[in-house]
């Protein structure tokens, strides 16, 4: 099937998340949607398949412009969408999974359905067990199950989101010999939505490059991986230059830990944060990353290996013994997970301040949050509540309510939706927390600012931790193979 | 220059505001009563009368306050933490069957009596409650099923304490034990159910919530986990150790208001020794929009309405329960209409300062999903 896309267009407030694409897709290929976190792909790809409609432009099937108010109605229509967490009933089995949403009787044929469920599945060598309950499956049985579901649902264009991450190297084979056959024999249309250039190269007859929400490059593949990287991530302006700062002691030290969730495991982590220390931590998201220092924060119980703090072994201590002994975790949703929405910036201090007294001195948190509102330059007065601050103004109160001295400093994408002049002041702050000799670990979605801001950094890829490089000494070429599992 | 202001039409819509499900609910109970070919008026006349017509009457009312007066204290406290302490019915029970077992088994001068009472009716309601938090908290038992099937459990205690151990000598009816001794019982005034002494311990208990939420650590600490649990938990609180204790905090002073009701409501161990007050309680804070100064005024209606509606029947016909229709119907037209802002009259933000907790997140605990959201 032909899938046109023209000129979509879809705006989140001032982000252009989309900002005018066109892609032409013709019938019987694979083809690849590249680019960094944030660069629209899954947007593009939730409005082809129905999930969200898009603010202008037009979706053309077979040259027939169609409107997809439901993931149902695309369906319909001929375009299924496999999500990288499948939308199946965990508490059901397989075959009930299978009839849900589309035997709409209220005796279901279950007769019938098995028997079409054997059929796709053995057309395509999928193995899976129609009795059992789906969440005993592993995640490749379930992505097997949901594109058995969309295959029957009559899908000639199917968008496959990060198919490969979270799944063994033996279903990803399969996987991806079950999507040739259906491009070669059947002529249907597939989009591999991915960021591992091996993959791409291996399965893609043509890719697309999307970067801030625009179409910058495509090219028909195999291709030299370095035209990918370029395209991806584009050219980085040269880094300012920082002053030299003196590393003390070793703060953080990381020994073959091995943390996991129900989607990822990453072994073998190893690494060091010294004090005064930047370590930036990169790559797609849900590569590893958040998981990591969510376990350093105590969040996460690790699997095996030690973490420890200043020689001291914590590995099994909790999140408030850590925070007490100097550890701080600033947490992306700021809001949801830092501030309390209702509280004031007074009773915020009060909370967070290490040494409580039964009554609490009103007059005197006041005060102290009057200094250090101007300390912070925070938009606000003691008595506003988090919630109506600004989202700047917030990361500078989180920032206000860290005690010192610290030890360690955690964050999670600590300048995300930040304008320009917010996100230097974010840095300007941390910058005085490493002349403190605080050590500094950081995630974050921005090349860019990852190379800018730290002295090390470490890539995360589908759940592998790279080797450690010095921020001086690499390039984003370099990063962006890392992130793309090539090491 | 001083110039008044003429009030806008939603300025005047938003201070009427709280009368308006008042004078919906009576709208509503009135066409129920036509149908019933009742003349509202007779009836709601009966229940005014039949509340505070005369001193006795009006001692009723008091008597029967202050239980729930006790009751709706505690649950400020719960509701502060974001807890729906629905068990709170079953603390009362146990605060009643505690201070029945003393009042039954022991022996001593009457204040120390009364004390050793008052003291084990609270230990019980508390350690009924934690068992409720502590089914929370280390079984992932949501408060409201834990306290639901602690409420049966108490009303099955009761019911196996009267029939069996506890039964009086001259034979067993199924009603309730043997009168207690006069002396276990609450100091009442004059002729009445009234123990002037319950009402001192409510008021002590009421400022003492008071100071609890407005001045305390503690307080602060219920008011973080009540608006946002994961929040609260990175800031550095245990929600664990702080659900316990609002929970234990809340049973205590229902327990208390379980002994009042059986030491001075009553004389003895009854079948329905709390008569549903729990829940009326839960509905008095509901309705107070959980403002702790609105409490005692909206409990002591609830209490002239429940007492006003007892002689109902005599005067029209009507069953005594409408009373019950009334004061229910008054708080689901609250739920119902929330606050003026959540309408979009007038303007602001919706006031989220006393806002009920979300049932479906109070069930989210750090302790309860270390794995936090997706990467």
């Amino acid at each position: 099937m032909r899938v046109d896309l023209q000129e979509i267009r879809k705006y989140f407030g001032p982000i252009r998340a989309n900002d005018g694409i066109s892609l032409n897709l013709e019938g019987g290929k694979i083809y690849g949607l590249l680019g960094e976190n944030g660069a629209g792909k899954s947007t593009l790809m939730k409005i082809l398949s129905g999930y969200q409609p898009p603010d202008s432009g037009h979706i053309l099937l077979d040259r027939q412009t169609v409107h997809f108010d439901s993931p149902a109605t695309a369906l319909a229509g001929g375009v299924g969408m496999l999500y990288q967490d499948p939308l199946d009933m965990p508490p059901f089995r397989v075959v009930d999974n299978y009839l849900l949403g589309r035997d709409r009787r209220v005796r279901l044929n279950y007769k019938a359905a098995r028997a079409e469920l054997q059929e796709i599945t053995t057309r395509y060598d999928f193995e899976l067990d129609l009795d059992a309950y789906v969440d005993s499956l592993s995640l490749g049985e379930r992505q097997q199950l949901e594109l058995v579901r969309l295959l029957a649902g009559g899908a000639n264009v199917l968008i496959l989101d990060e198919p490969t991450t979270g799944i063994s190297a033996e279903q990803k084979e399969m996987l991806f010999d079950s999507m040739r056959k259906l491009v070669l024999e059947e002529g249907k249309t597939l989009i591999l939505v991915s960021h591992k250039l091996d993959e791409v190269q291996d399965l893609c007859d043509y890719a697309f490059v999307l970067r801030k929400g625009k179409l910058v490059g495509e090219t028909e593949i195999p291709c030299p991986n370095e035209k990918l990287v370029e395209m991806m991530f584009g050219q980085v302006p040269a880094r300012s230059e920082r002053p030299a700062f003196e590393l003390g002691q070793s703060v953080l030290e990381i020994e073959n830990l091995t943390i996991a969730d129900y989607r990822l495991r990453v072994e073998g982590i190893n690494l060091s944060v010294k004090a005064g220390e930047v370590f930036g931590l990169a790559g797609l998201e849900g590569s590893g990353q958040r998981r990591l220092i969510q376990a350093c924060a105590g969040l996460l119980h690790p699997e095996s290996g030690q973490i420890s703090l200043e020689g001291q072994d914590v590995t099994s201590w909790s999140y408030h013994h850590r925070q007490r002994a100097g550890v701080a975790y600033l947490a992306a949703g700021r809001l949801e997970e830092g501030l309390v929405a209702g509280l004031t910036l007074t009773e915020h201090l009060v909370l967070a301040q290490p040494k409580h007294s039964f009554l609490v001195d009103w007059d005197g948190a006041r005060a102290e949050m009057d200094e250090r509102i101007i300390r912070y330059q925070i938009i606000g007065r003691p008595d506003s509540t988090a919630d109506q601050l600004s989202g700047g103004n917030q990361q500078r109160l989180l920032f206000a309510l860290l005690n010192t001295p610290l030890k360690l400093l955690l964050l999670e994408h600590p300048t995300r939706g930040l304008d320009v002049q917010s996100t230097n002041y974010t840095w300007e702050l941390l910058y005085r927390r490493r002349q403190e000799g605080t050590a500094i670990l950081f995630m974050s979605a921005d090349l860019d600012e990852i190379i800018e801001r730290s002295d090390r950094i470490a890539v995360f890829s589908a759940g592998k931790m790279s080797r450690i490089v010095s921020a001086s000494e690499t390039s984003v070429e370099e990063l962006g193979h890392l992130i793309g599992g090539q090491a | 220059m001083n110039r008044i202001r003429a009030l806008s039409w939603p300025q005047i819509l938003q201070w009427l505001w709280p009368f308006v499900p008042a004078i919906a609910a009576l709208l509503f109970t009135s066409v129920l009563l036509l149908i019933f070919d009742t003349t509202p008026a007779v009836a709601f006349e009966a229940i005014f009368d039949g509340a505070l017509g005369d001193a006795a009457k009006r001692l009723s009312v008091m008597a029967f306050w202050v239980p729930l007066l006790l009751s709706s204290t505690g649950l400020i406290i719960t509701f502060r933490a974001g807890l729906w302490n629905i068990g709170v019915e079953g603390q009362i029970i146990l605060g009643a069957i505690a201070a029945s077992w003393v009042a039954l088994k022991l022996d001593a001068p009457g204040p120390l009596l009364i004390g050793v009472e008052l003291i084990l009716a609270m230990s019980a309601g508390a350690l009924w409650a934690a068992l409720v938090a502590v089914l929370k908290t280390r079984g992932r038992v949501h408060e409201i099923f834990g306290g639901l099937a602690l409420n049966f459990l108490a009303i099955i205690l009761t019911n196996y304490l009267i029939s069996g151990p506890w039964q009086p000598p001259e034979g067993g009816t199924f009603r309730g034990t043997a009168p207690f001794q006069d002396k276990a019982l609450l100091p009442l005034f004059e002729n009445s159910r009234f123990s002037p002494l319950s009402l001192v311990l409510a008021f002590a208990a009421l400022a003492l919530v008071i100071i609890a939420l407005r001045g305390t650590f503690w307080g602060l600490k219920l008011k973080a986990l009540g608006k946002n649990t994961y929040s609260a938990y990175l800031l550095g609180v245990s929600s664990e150790r702080e659900i316990i204790l609002a929970m234990m905090f809340c049973g205590a002073l229902a327990g208390l208001g379980g002994a009042v009701r059986t030491l001075s409501w009553f004389d003895s161990l009854r079948q329905s020794i709390s008569g549903g007050i729990g829940f009326l309680a839960l509905l008095v804070v509901m309705l107070a929009n959980y403002n702790i100064y609105a409490v005692p005024v909206i409990a002591l209606f609830f209490a002239a309405v429940r007492v006003g509606s007892i002689p109902l029947q005599l005067r029209t016909q009507l069953h005594s329960s409408l009373g019950g229709i009334l004061t229910g119907v008054m708080v689901l037209f609250v739920l119902l209409f929330g606050d003026a802002r959540k309408l979009g009259i007038g303007r602001g933000r919706p006031a989220e300062e006393k806002g009920a907790p979300e049932v479906s997140g109070s069930g989210l605990d750090p302790f309860s999903k270390e794995i936090v959201k997706g990467d």
